[in-house]
């Protein structure tokens, strides 16, 4: 049974009304926030727990505990929680939706979450692209200050609150919660070792959390409906709803918020009106944004959009942002294309990625046009083994695994392109 | 401490301590490019990755605390082909130029290669093309070479503290520099050097002059500064080709200043290679037998005196103040700057607390001295201490920029300054007592620490900073006016009818009284040289065996490196010879039979590479003669790159000299 | 394989050490600047106001856009920026080559930033890209047109993606092109209008084209 109206978060997804805090009342934000934050920080962290929400950002770590590393007790010093607002991750604009039509929603999960961790300010950080939106934003936080929500004694509550906008400038690797962390300080933005985590020395080298806008903006809805209604959707820890992004070759790309584990196919058949040309003129999808590896139509055929089930397939739900790629794509340019991306978005701090990228960029440019031996598909594979799980942050994964993906389902193709370009060219042109 | 167990051997590393150190502990090699342990830890190169028992992925080890009972695996498959494909990667954008490269035969990334390369590329696309870089007169950049450690960025911000270094755009094309090509403000730019793995960062004046398997390398100290920093001298063929430090934990570090890495190609320039003797007032060439006998001539029946100067071997200075008390002269002195130093006991002439000391400082008060132009490396050990937060510096006089935040005091605020320190320094320059109250400069300095509580038993705050090599050692020696001998200035004043420079460069020869006969011992031709009757050419410190004290009071030996030019000779040697001449041979006829001498007269010499005593047993002060004044302090050393003959000599120098002594210039026009 | 790489050659980084002749002798910030200064410096703790060195730089572009037409960040900007944010030059070099936003060269009045990634390409960045070029007057990315008009700029995934493709001119987004609505806006923009940023298709935001098939409303 599909999600009903009455069951989504962000009812105002579309920005079919405003954005503005009466609006946003109406909608049921800000609605009892005081006597949640009455009730503690143990409860706040124990109803996100109990409710099975994990981090929306894509990696999926549970929030609740992510939120019970921060100090039980303040020594004196500031904590802080920041908003990841960097939404940059190829096939993802959910986050895009949510400040820019329903910025309440994650202000007030900002309060919450700032109380549930003992945090003295936040930060939104957001990608410097999204101009537009961080102007409402910044209006929609004036309007909370105004309203009391946040600041001094927020929502009557006592505790002390501040929250601000800071705008990122145009570097995929921010969405790394330890690069933006530095990029926030003032830096390049360049991953951190860890540990440290950022939850022992984060922002300012204090006690920070991160998490996605998505995350925070979903939790005052649970606490008003309860952890067992989110959990209820979804499959067991794969809990709750989850705006999708549906781009690429469906008849009527779009955002939608669905149940968590649905069938791809059902969400792009119901919500983006299906593959253009119908469902046999599937190639792949990549299920959760450029991060994650493909999957052909055979897996599409029946997979859930969940953690797990993605997971057991060798892809993930990343992002939940779905691009699809039907028959009429050149599947190995749409790979080298986001190639190139990783190649482009490389911090060059350390050597596997900066140096790795730029290899896998160039064969796979190669490979667009079949100007390439048939070994070296499998030296390619090898270059993201080794860049792969040896680089400071997870942008080296990133990058390596779309290209594995390929390699693993659409080896063939790329066998093809080469026998046909040896082909067709003169010995000498081919040196 | 946590026991951690690597490839099954048990070690004990302190907590905090990170799985290389660990490994190192365990005498497992790590290979390592960015890591570097007298720099912030980068993590970034990668090489260093091993096994950690239940992590998912191999760790960087050079960033990884250790952890109770931890099992660290440094030789497995999963390593080895992290390592591989780090050196893969590392190699793909590296070029091909090694025959060319001056890093050759002593780089981190080709020694690596040999453990870790492959023998044929994989990499069949075009390499990266970076412009180099300008950073300054004495780094020749290569950038291609480049593998983006960062070590020269983290070098520049950290030690020399000169943040100009970084790295401008991002990935692939992340670029190391100072974006606005500008000469790195640096005392210590040479380390940088030092510091590259690779052949990016290399030595300009030694571009293209040799190979390191060709040069022999001999061990010595640098006396360019007082700080006597440990160095290597290589030589090919007779000729100094390049001076690197070498390392000594308690007194450089592995750090060197620029003077005394870069200024050798002073050593070859304006040599006195020759004796020389005044005839019909000219200086005309001379043999030895001329020279000595010229003397043996000159000096029976007269009044005798002799100077030394900043940079000799105290085996000379020890010659010849025995030649002149065998021939009866009490007229000593090694003071040409005039400095009313105090030798009546080491420790009000000494850097008490010690070059290392300073690690344990909290509050500093600087008095007319700039550090960061007397002794660089010094002056990075208080930075050092600065970085670890613990550490205030006042600065009475001038106040130049440190590479550290100073605050400026009053001599009469210097105590409420140091107020509530636990373990406060006074930092006296020596060119502070080169004035006329710097008597009263000295007892206040010494009593400023006594006040602050920093002469006790276990801490000695009271520190002299001398500017060159051979300072201490001659007061050690006490080449000082003896029992009513004259000092330089009655000296000069006509107080003798003959003067002996043993290296005395340092003053302006033109107060030489008319009618002296002067001997020039020395190995460049200048002022003094010009003025003198007889030249007797000498060695630098390069050229003889020698021993000096730095200002901490550490006895250290210079090691003879190359033969000295010419017809010049050891300066003790010198002495003796001339002693014979003039009928009162000295009593020793090597080298070791002189330093069992100087070692019985002066027991400090006998304690080889000591640091200072720790504290202070007794804090009665140095007695002040006269009142303090009022004139401010003047810093002594305005051009760090010429200061003594040697770096006058030294192109090298002089091209140092002229690209940052000139104004600053207009930004567009940078 | 060859010996000599398909590849071929080298490939060069981004000149990003050299000084541009154009580059101003002197930059001061100007009234507005300064009061929008005095707001940023106060979001951040006391002794962090490095944290403010996007802002800042932000500022200086756009008052650069605002006072001379071109939205960029000169050599001397930056050091203005470093010594109000007491922090070396240096480090500011390196924010502002860092991050792509920034441009460190004048460029045209129009920065036309179209993105090619993997979403906007499957549905038909090359058509927006083809039409940048035809009629903005442009030979390529890191073009400026000879009228002073337009910097054209491959971006990275600007996340819209389910409005793609996507070109961003100066700070809005122009959505769900094709070649001939590119056109379209490219000619309203060397007309001086701006038209109206989002869907070239009349679609409500993000939801599918013809309207939302959820929160219509309709339910319950």
């Amino acid at each position: 049974m599909a999600l009903s109206d009455k069951d989504r978060i962000f009812t105002n997804l579309y920005g079919t009304q405003p954005w503005n805090l009466s609006a946003a009342r109406m909608r049921g934000d800000w609605d009892g926030t005081r006597e949640y934050l009455a009730k503690g920080r143990d409860w706040l962290i124990e109803e996100v727990k109990n409710s099975g929400l994990r981090g929306r950002g894509g990696a999926g770590f549970p929030t609740g505990m992510k939120w019970s590393f921060m100090p039980k007790k303040s020594d004196g010093r500031p904590s802080y929680l920041v908003v990841n607002a960097d939404e940059s991750e190829p096939g993802t604009c959910k986050d895009r939706d949510i400040i820019r039509h329903d910025p309440h929603k994650l202000i007030e999960g900002c309060l919450i979450a700032g109380f549930a961790m003992g945090a003295t300010a936040g930060y939104i950080y957001i990608r410097g692209e999204y101009y537009n939106e961080s102007v409402v934003l910044e209006a929609a936080i004036a309007e909370a200050y105004e309203a009391g929500l946040v600041g001094k004694n927020a929502c009557g509550s006592g505790y002390d609150f501040d929250l601000y906008v800071h705008r990122g400038a145009g570097a995929y690797i921010c969405g790394e919660e330890t690069a933006l962390i530095e990029s926030l300080e003032g830096k390049k933005g360049m991953p951190r070792l860890k540990p440290p985590f950022p939850a022992a020395v984060g922002l300012y080298g204090l006690p920070t959390t991160v998490n996605n806008v998505e995350t925070i903006a979903v939790v005052p809805t649970i606490l008003r409906r309860g952890p067992g209604w989110f959990s209820s959707f979804g499959r067991e820890r794969n809990a709750g709803t989850k705006v999708f992004c549906i781009s690429g070759h469906v008849n009527k790309p779009c955002n939608v918020e669905a149940e968590m584990s649905i069938p791809l196919r059902e969400l792009i058949d119901r919500y983006a009106g299906g593959v253009r040309g119908g469902w046999d003129n599937l190639l792949a999808v990549i299920p959760g944004g450029s991060s994650v590896p493909l999957l052909p139509k055979h897996i599409c055929d029946d997979v859930l959009m969940d953690f797990d089930a993605l997971r057991e397939h060798k892809s993930g739900l990343g992002t939940a942002g779905v691009i699809v790629m039907d028959k009429s794509t050149d599947v190995v340019r749409a790979i080298a294309r986001l190639a190139h991306f990783y190649k482009h978005e490389s911090c060059g701090q350390c050597t596997p990625c900066r140096e790795g990228t730029g290899w896998m960029k160039r064969v796979m440019d190669r490979m667009v046009r079949g100007d390439a031996e048939i070994e070296e598909i499998d030296i390619l594979e090898q270059v993201t083994r080794q860049v792969e799980g040896h680089t400071i942050c997870a942008l080296g994964d990133a990058a390596a695994w779309p290209i594995q993906g390929l390699i693993r389902h659409f080896r063939p193709e790329m066998e093809r392109r080469i026998r046909e370009r040896h082909a067709t060219s003169t010995p000498l042109a081919a040196e | 401490m946590a026991k951690v167990t690597v490839d099954g051997i048990e070690v004990e590393v302190p907590n905090g301590a990170s799985v290389l150190q660990a490994c190192e502990a365990a005498g497992k090699e790590v290979p390592r490019f960015c890591y570097h342990e007298r720099l912030s830890v980068a993590g970034n190169c990668r090489m260093c990755l091993v096994e950690v028992e239940k992590a998912p992925k191999p760790v960087a080890s050079c960033a990884y605390p250790v952890m109770d009972g931890m099992k660290v695996f440094t030789d497995t498959p999963v390593v080895r082909n992290a390592r591989r494909g780090v050196m893969e990667f590392l190699l793909i954008n590296h070029p091909l130029d090694c025959p060319i490269c001056d890093q050759g035969g002593e780089c981190d990334l080709q020694d690596q290669a040999m453990a870790y390369g492959r023998d044929l590329s994989r990499y069949d696309e075009g390499k990266r093309a970076v412009k180099d870089k300008y950073v300054g007169p004495l780094i020749k950049t290569v950038m291609n070479r480049c593998i983006h450690c960062t070590r020269c960025v983290r070098f520049a911000a950290e030690v020399a503290g000169v943040p100009e270094m970084g790295a401008t755009g991002r990935g692939e094309s992340m670029e190391i520099g100072t974006y606005v090509e500008k000469a790195l403000s640096s005392e210590l730019s040479g380390n940088l050097i030092d510091i590259c793995p690779v052949g990016a960062l290399t030595s300009r004046p030694y571009a293209f002059v040799s190979r390191p398997w060709e040069l022999r390398k001999t061990e010595s100290v640098d006396v360019l500064d007082a700080v006597g920093a440990a160095i290597r001298v290589d030589v090919r063929g007779g000729e100094v080709l390049r001076i690197m430090p070498r390392v000594h934990d308690d007194v450089n570090e592995e750090w060197l200043g620029d003077r005394g890495r870069f200024s050798f190609d002073g050593l070859k320039r304006n040599r006195l290679d020759r004796p020389w003797v005044r005839r019909d007032g000219k200086l005309q060439p001379a043999s030895w037998a001329e020279a000595l006998g010229a003397i043996a001539r000159a000096l029976p029946g007269k009044r005798l005196g002799a100077i030394a100067g900043d940079t000799m071997d105290a085996e000379s200075m020890f010659a010849l103040k025995g030649l002149m008390a065998a021939l009866g002269s009490q007229n000593l002195d090694c003071r040409q700057d005039g400095a009313k130093l105090d030798a009546s006991r080491p420790d009000y002439y000494l850097f008490n607390t010690g070059i290392a000391g300073i690690e344990q400082a909290d509050a500093i008060v600087i008095i007319g001295s700039n550090p960061r132009v007397e002794a660089p490396v010094l002056n990075a050990r208080i930075r050092k201490r600065w970085m670890t937060g613990a550490l205030r510096v006042g600065v009475v006089g001038p106040v130049a920029d440190l590479t550290y935040p100073t605050q400026a005091v009053a001599m009469g605020e210097a105590g409420a300054f140091l107020d509530g320190a636990k373990n406060p320094m006074v930092i006296l320059g020596r060119g502070a007592l080169a004035r006329e109250d710097g008597a009263a400069v000295l007892a206040a300095a010494w009593d400023l620490a006594k006040q602050a509580g920093g002469l006790r038993e276990d801490w000695h705050g009271f520190n002299l900073l001398h500017q060159f090599g051979g300072q201490v050692a001659a007061l050690d020696l006490g080449f000082l006016p003896g029992e009513g001998g004259l000092d330089m200035a009655g000296m000069l004043a006509g107080g003798v009818d003959a003067l002996w420079l043993l290296g005395a460069d340092g003053f302006d020869a033109s107060r030489i009284a008319p009618g002296t006969f002067v001997i020039y011992q020395g190995h460049h031709g200048e002022a003094a040289a010009a003025r003198a009757d007889v030249i007797l050419p000498g060695a630098t410190y390069t050229e003889k065996d020698g021993t000096y004290v730095n200002t901490e009071g550490r006895v250290q030996r210079g090691r003879m490196a190359v033969t000295p030019p010419g017809e010049a000779r050891e300066d003790w040697k010198i002495i003796r010879a001339a002693s014979q001449m003039l009928g009162v041979t000295l009593p020793y006829d090597s080298l070791e039979a002189l330093r069992a001498e100087m070692a019985a007269a002066h027991p400090v010499f006998a304690r080889l590479d000591q640091g200072p005593l720790p504290g202070c047993t007794d804090d009665a002060g140095p007695v002040a003669t006269g009142a303090l004044g009022m004139a401010p302090f003047q810093l002594p050393i305005q051009n760090y790159w010429q200061v003594d003959p040697i770096t006058r000599a030294s192109p090298t120098m002089a091209e140092c000299a002229a690209t940052y002594l000139q104004p600053k210039p207009l930004l567009a026009a940078e | 394989m060859s010996a000599q790489g398909p590849g071929g050659g080298f490939h060069a980084t981004h000149a990003v050490g050299k000084a541009e002749a154009a580059q101003p002798t002197e930059f001061a910030f100007d009234a507005a600047s300064e009061a929008e200064i005095e707001k940023i410096i106060a979001r951040y703790p006391a002794g962090k106001q490095a944290s403010a060195v996007i802002p800042l730089l932000y500022i200086v572009q756009r008052q650069m856009g605002r006072v001379t037409g071109s939205a960029w960040v000169p050599r001397v900007a930056m050091d203005v920026i470093a010594q109000r944010l007491s922090m070396p030059p240096m480090r500011v070099y390196e924010v502002a080559t860092f991050y792509l936003m920034f441009n460190t060269k004048p460029i045209g009045r129009y920065h036309l930033q179209v993105c090619g990634t993997t979403p906007c390409m499957l549905r038909g960045s090359d058509d927006v890209l083809a039409a940048c070029k035809s009629a903005g007057g442009l030979k390529g990315y890191g073009d400026t047109s000879a009228d002073g008009l337009f910097t054209l700029t491959e971006v990275e995934c600007l996340g819209a993606c389910v409005n793609a493709p996507i070109l961003q001119v100066d700070d809005d987004y122009y959505e769900d092109l094709d070649y001939d609505s590119t056109v379209r806006l490219i000619e309203a923009l060397k007309r001086g209008e701006r038209p109206p940023h989002g869907s070239a298709i009349g679609r409500q935001t993000s939801a599918p084209e013809g309207g939302p098939m959820v929160l219509t409303g309709s339910e319950d």
